[in-house]
């Protein structure tokens, strides 16, 4: 029996009953009660990726959601902008609130949603247009500007708050797929802040990119939790360490432990939580 | 780093913290020679001490010589420990009780060092109260009193780097706790040392020479106190330093 298998084994074996730790933030943005999520009908076989978890969360943050694979991380971020809605056999319940709306209210235009919630993924994926198309996309769908003039104005604070304009300025009609993966990362933020979002949700945002380009995208999430909340999904406990205010981890489908960043990493309550940090397997 | 043999553990090694179930097998050999140096060097630092007061006690210039010389031994394993501290620290980046081990110990052995150094003050002051007689006549009842605080001392720092090997909170904290004694001790034999100053001036010199070896004597046992809290800071991630009692017992029910 090798390593990884003991792993599995004896992990299984702890029982997860209640989250540990704190849920609540002082001042939510976001306040998710029991969610569940299935992956097909539970009688026709169906599986359930996450199992009744509640958190906060907090304005104006960061918070880390980690884990190790198939834990529900993913999952769960993706039901904070209704991602899940595109895929058909995935049913969500439970209670999702954006400030005081209800996200999965019938009413609720899913891409009105997401344009006060947006997203960043693993992969860069600028569209094949020019830099200046990229950013100016979504606030031309949603009609945020009629004029040129204040169209020019938000590619150029956008680029700018994702710390890419000096770098692009004198090539903004070349296409972004021609940037370099850092680059196209900070586009793909610079494209999400210019539909001015609420909360940011990331989905390992510097998991494609070397140290350096990583160090840019970490010091940029620290500035722009200035202005918004963000949720963060990451494999790398020293990236969740350094750049988040809360941590929750998660493990087969439930939410173990939350609490601040800096609790979590030098002494967690939940003995999971403590195995999965520090590398260790029972 | 080099990994050294690990088969002569301390009795008493526990691992409490699960030190030997990391997903990497060799990070487990890592912190278990980090333990097993430190313990090493609590050992050898306790035997400094011993010898050092039984230097003084018996007059013994031979035995202060060589507690004077092993010193360097000391010092060297507090540097190998360490570089070796900061190599794990660059390249596994612990978290949690990991990182709290790694703390802990780089903490731990500057009490360690320090220890070390006041039994050397015991073996320079041992050659110069031997040179003066001072254990034949005058000296025979404070060094009677050094011999007993000696003996405490002694006794604590053994027990604290057993639960240090055993990861002991309770009995960390039972040291924590009885950390006055020595300092009433201490009080008595600087009294009894002023009386005799008194009493026979051309003694000042070794009376004094006494009252810094008790004095080396209740350092000790505050830097064995220092490594109690950090037993327990290691285990249960609360740092008690600079708090009473009341407060220690307080923050251990939360």
């Amino acid at each position: 029996m090798n390593n990884t298998d003991i792993k599995q084994n004896e992990l299984a074996q702890v029982e997860l009953t209640e989250t540990v730790g704190n849920i609540y933030a002082n001042e939510a943005k976001m306040s998710i009660r029991d969610a569940n999520v299935f992956y097909g009908n539970k009688e026709n076989g169906g599986k359930q990726a996450i199992h009744n978890v509640s958190l906060d969360l907090a304005k104006n943050q960061v918070t880390a959601l980690i884990g190790p694979s198939g834990c529900g991380k993913s999952t769960f971020l993706r039901c904070l902008n209704r991602m899940n809605d595109t895929i058909d056999i995935c049913q969500v319940t439970g209670q999702f609130m954006l400030d005081n709306t209800d996200i999965y209210a019938q009413n609720l235009d899913p891409v009105l949603l997401r344009a006060r919630v947006g997203m960043v993924f693993q992969k860069p994926n600028p569209f094949p247009k020019s830099i200046y198309d990229n950013v100016a996309y979504g606030a031309r769908i949603h009609g945020l500007t009629n004029s040129k003039t204040e169209l020019d104005e938000i590619v150029e604070t956008s680029l700018q708050k994702a710390g890419l304009f000096n770098e692009v300025k004198d090539r903004l009609k070349d296409p972004g797929t021609g940037l370099s993966g850092g680059q196209q990362q900070r586009l793909c933020i610079a494209r999400t802040i210019a539909v001015s979002p609420e909360v940011i949700l990331m989905d390992e945002p510097a998991s494609a990119l070397d140290p350096i380009a990583t160090a840019i995208i970490e010091e940029l999430i620290d500035e722009l939790k200035e202005k918004y909340t963000i949720a963060i999904v990451t494999h790398s406990m020293q990236q969740a360490a350094r750049v988040s205010q809360h941590t929750a981890y998660f493990h087969m489908g439930k939410l173990v432990e939350m609490g601040k960043t800096e609790d979590i990493f030098t002494c967690p309550s939940h003995k999971l939580t403590e195995n999965y940090i520090t590398g260790r397997f029972g | 780093m080099t990994i050294q043999d690990n088969t002569n553990k301390p009795t008493g090694f526990t691992t409490k913290l699960h030190l030997d179930k990391h997903i990497s097998r060799r990070f487990n050999e890592e912190l278990e020679q980090v333990r097993t140096l430190v313990i090493n060097m609590g050992m050898l630092v306790e035997q400094q001490v011993n010898d050092g007061l039984s230097a003084v006690l018996n007059a013994d210039e031979k035995l202060a010589a060589k507690v004077i010389e092993r010193d360097q031994k000391v010092n060297t394993m507090e540097l190998e420990i360490d570089e070796y501290c900061t190599q794990i620290l660059a390249r596994r980046q612990p978290a949690a009780s990991d990182l709290r081990l790694l703390v802990s110990v780089i903490k731990s052995i500057t009490d360690l060092e320090r220890m070390g150094d006041e039994a050397v003050k015991f073996g320079k002051n041992a050659i110069k109260l031997a040179k003066g007689n001072f254990a034949e006549e005058e000296g025979a009842r404070p060094l009677v009193e050094l011999k007993h605080l000696g003996k405490h001392v002694s006794d604590t720092l053994r027990t604290a780097l057993t639960a240090y090997a055993q990861m002991d909170v309770e009995t960390a904290l039972e040291i924590i706790r009885n950390d006055n004694i020595v300092d009433e001790e201490f009080d008595n034999i600087s009294r009894l040392l002023v009386t005799k100053m008194m009493e026979s001036p051309r003694e000042i010199k070794n009376a004094l020479r006494v009252t810094w070896c008790a004095r080396a004597l209740e350092r000790i046992g505050d830097h064995t106190t220092n490594l109690c809290e950090y037993i327990v800071y290691l285990v249960e991630g609360k740092d008690v330093r600079h708090a009473t009692i009341e407060q220690i017992k307080a923050t251990m029910k939360n």
